[in-house]
């Protein structure tokens, strides 16, 4: 699970991480309120005025039919209120929403925190997260804050450094000190670096996170070390165990097609093609996804029904699949072990009547448990339902049916 | 002589007195799995389908001498569950439980492997299943038909298909080992075929792997390193999935350019590996590459 920026430094704080001040707002009014506040709080008179949604870029990235960026600074409370109208209600397009953008509905203003002081302020970047290779958390730092992490990884790989985590006796003092060196850090802002690590792998650890990234890491003109941004997603196996976090869940953010498909206990991923597909376990779903693609069509999603397919769950794939206006044609394929494929058919064909008229070609593919019996059952509904046993002959359908 | 479970092993079920266990365990009763007792905390003493229940691994390892235990505990309470048979000794321990936080997983696992010998399948598996000896899992046993074709893989019923494709081929499995879609599990691609690769029962091998990891492409450069010495067929699920969204297992999430489906079948082509595109050729491709070997 995703969490926003100012969530996430929430979190942070808890942790007694060090973050760059800011207040979250709905309307422009509330970010004038909260860019005073702040005035307050540090002093400021110079904000930042950050668009709130679940994807990077958004420095870069512009609200729709506009020049507006996502991240834009202001120099007086008249700005804070321009930009904040220029953001919320927008929809902001940035590298990671894909062509459709995401709706602001919440600012963040943030106190400015690049203020000029004895040494130039320097941008740093730390992520925490799992490395599966060795099954250990690791901690990845670099000096070259600010820029895309992939990049750096693959132009400059010696400015990246990476510490990995024993579990058994968690994250070291000298591993900390070990990374601020790196980070070529010295007197009052390598000991803040090093707590700001141990912290914040402190909070990663304690909150369950499936990954933290604080792109960039600033280290201010007065030597402070502060989390300027803050990328955060929750392990969402852990959240029955964190009930705090799990109210961060902004579905909002979501596909409405995926919470709802949720709801029905059904995994459902949108994709862009013609041919939707329903199948039984993640694997055989995305090799389906696969043959719908050599078949010379393209996946219109992603759908496990998992183990309990029966009339009700095939019934709730169904309609979601059906609102999808680009879909050509179903491709159904179940392999029943538990499963038995005769109760799969009839569930099918009871689906199918509930509906009603489904427009589209359906395709069938039943194989396992009691497999001759289900494609009987389809074969003798009356539907114009298609069925196959081997998946090459599903295949072969599914190209029929699209062309 | 298979690998991981054969008639000789002792298997125990934890969470025996669960839904979930208690129709898995009839299920390999059925099959013919040597299924000696099982684990509910609080139900020591009592009988559950006829085999006795034990508060704890250790009473169940020192009353029957179980080597191999199952795991059908609740997500919450799964990793201790793993911890406690690797504590008793067992030896084998399979965990099909889904949804264990990664916390918890980075724990057990290190876990497990301080213990010398003890081999972690799962979690979040089918299980494994030699066939016409022991199915430890949750798979249909009818489909996996004895034979000389091992199966490692990432996904439950992506592995029936690839069986019933094998079998349809006229050929058979050894052994099919599921090794789970989580971002950890106990035994790695890698480790899975290992474990063939020394198996006299095993000619050929079947490798599904998914996006996300490296784990498919570690196995096919290992497979290189030691010489190709069986002929290895692989499939990676997801050659459609988009990058950054999870496609239902938690470890199937493209996280950069070098673990896309495309990539991982380019690694394996490049190690000497029969690389199948098409899910629906997998047997037909089993059959191939055992002819040349056998020609």
């Amino acid at each position: 699970m995703n969490v926003h920026e100012y969530q996430g430094k929430e979190i942070l704080k808890k942790y007694g991480v060090k973050i760059g001040e800011g207040i979250v707002a709905d309307t422009p009014e509330q970010a004038v309120e909260a860019a005073k506040k702040l005035t307050e709080l540090t002093g400021a008179n110079i904000w930042v005025v950050k668009a709130q949604i679940h994807a990077g870029g958004r420095g870069k990235g512009k609200i729709k039919g506009t020049e507006y960026r996502g991240v834009m600074v202001a120099k007086s409370l008249d700005e804070v209120k321009q930009k904040a109208e220029q953001i919320l209600g927008g929809t902001l397009i940035t590298i990671q929403t894909g062509a459709e953008g995401k709706l602001v509905s919440k600012v963040l203003v943030a106190a400015d925190v690049y203020y000029p002081g004895a040494s130039q302020p320097k941008e740093l970047y730390l992520s925490i997260l799992l490395d599966r290779g060795t099954g250990q958390n690791v901690i990845i730092a670099s000096t070259e804050g600010g820029m895309d992490i992939e990049e750096v990884a693959h132009n400059t790989p010696d400015k990246l450094f990476k510490e990995w985590v024993n579990p058994l006796v968690g994250l070291q003092a000298f591993q900390a000190r070990k990374i601020a060196f790196k980070l070529g850090l010295a007197g009052n802002a390598l000991k803040e670096m090093v707590t700001f690590i141990t912290k914040i792998y402190r909070a990663y650890e304690e909150s369950d996170a499936a990954m933290i990234e604080i792109n960039p890491v600033l280290k201010t003109s007065d030597d402070q070390i502060l989390a300027v941004d803050c990328k955060m997603s929750i392990d969402d196996n852990a959240l029955y165990r964190h009930p705090d976090l799990a109210a961060y869940r902004d579905i909002t953010e979501e596909d409405p097609l995926e919470v709802e498909a949720g709801e029905s206990n059904l995994n459902y991923v949108k994709l862009d093609g013609n041919v939707g597909c329903m199948v039984n376990g993640a694997g055989l779903a995305m090799a389906t996804m696969d043959v719908i693609k050599l078949s010379g069509g393209e996946p219109a999603n992603f759908l496990d029904v998992g183990g309990g397919a029966n009339a009700k769950t095939v019934e709730a794939g169904f309609r979601i699949i059906l609102k999808d206006p680009n879909v050509k044609a179903i491709l159904i394929n179940i392999f029943g072990g538990i499963v038995r494929c005769d109760r799969v058919a009839n569930g099918v064909v009871e689906a199918y009547k509930a509906i009603g008229n489904i427009p589209v070609p359906i395709i069938v593919r039943l194989q396992g448990t009691n497999a001759e019996e289900g494609v009987r059952i389809i074969n003798e509904s009356g539907l114009k339902v298609k069925s196959a046993v081997v998946l090459k002959d599903a295949a072969k359908l599914v190209s029929e049916a699209i062309s | 002589m298979s690998v991981l479970v054969n008639k000789n092993s002792k298997v125990i079920v934890q969470g025996f007195t669960g839904s979930e266990g208690s129709f898995h365990a009839s299920q390999m009763l059925e099959y013919g799995t040597n299924v000696v007792g099982g684990v509910t905390p609080g139900k020591g003493g009592t009988q559950h389908l006829e085999q006795p229940v034990f508060n704890t691994v250790a009473d169940a390892v020192k009353e029957t001498g179980a080597d191999v235990s199952i795991i059908f505990v609740p997500a919450a309470f799964a990793a201790d569950a793993i911890m406690e048979a690797a504590d008793a000794g067992i030896k084998v321990i399979i965990c099909i439980t889904e949804g264990i936080p990664v916390n918890d997983m980075i724990y057990a696992k290190k876990y497990v492997r301080a213990k010398a010998g003890v081999t972690l399948i799962g979690p979040n598996c089918p299980g494994v299943i030699t066939p016409e000896e022991a199915k430890v899992g949750i798979m249909p046993g009818f489909i996996f038909k004895k034979g000389r074709v091992g199966i490692v893989s990432k996904s439950g019923t992506l592995t029936y298909e690839a069986a019933d494709q094998i079998v349809k081929a006229g050929l058979g499995v050894s052994t099919a080992i599921g090794i789970g879609g989580d971002p950890i599990i106990g035994t790695s691609t890698k480790e899975a075929v290992e474990l063939l690769m020394a198996d006299n029962e095993t000619d050929a091998i079947v490798m599904i792997g998914e996006i996300g990891g490296t784990y498919e492409t570690d196995a096919a450069r290992w497979i290189k390193e030691t010489g190709n010495k069986k002929p290895v067929i692989g499939f990676i699920a997801g050659q459609t999935a988009p990058p950054g969204r999870r496609m239902g297992h938690a470890g199937a999430i493209i996280g950069g350019a070098d673990d896309t489906a495309a990539a991982k079948m380019k690694v394996m082509r490049e190690c000497g590996l029969h690389v199948v595109e098409s899910p629906a050729n997998i047997g037909d491709t089993v059959a191939k590459a055992l002819g040349k070997v056998l020609a």
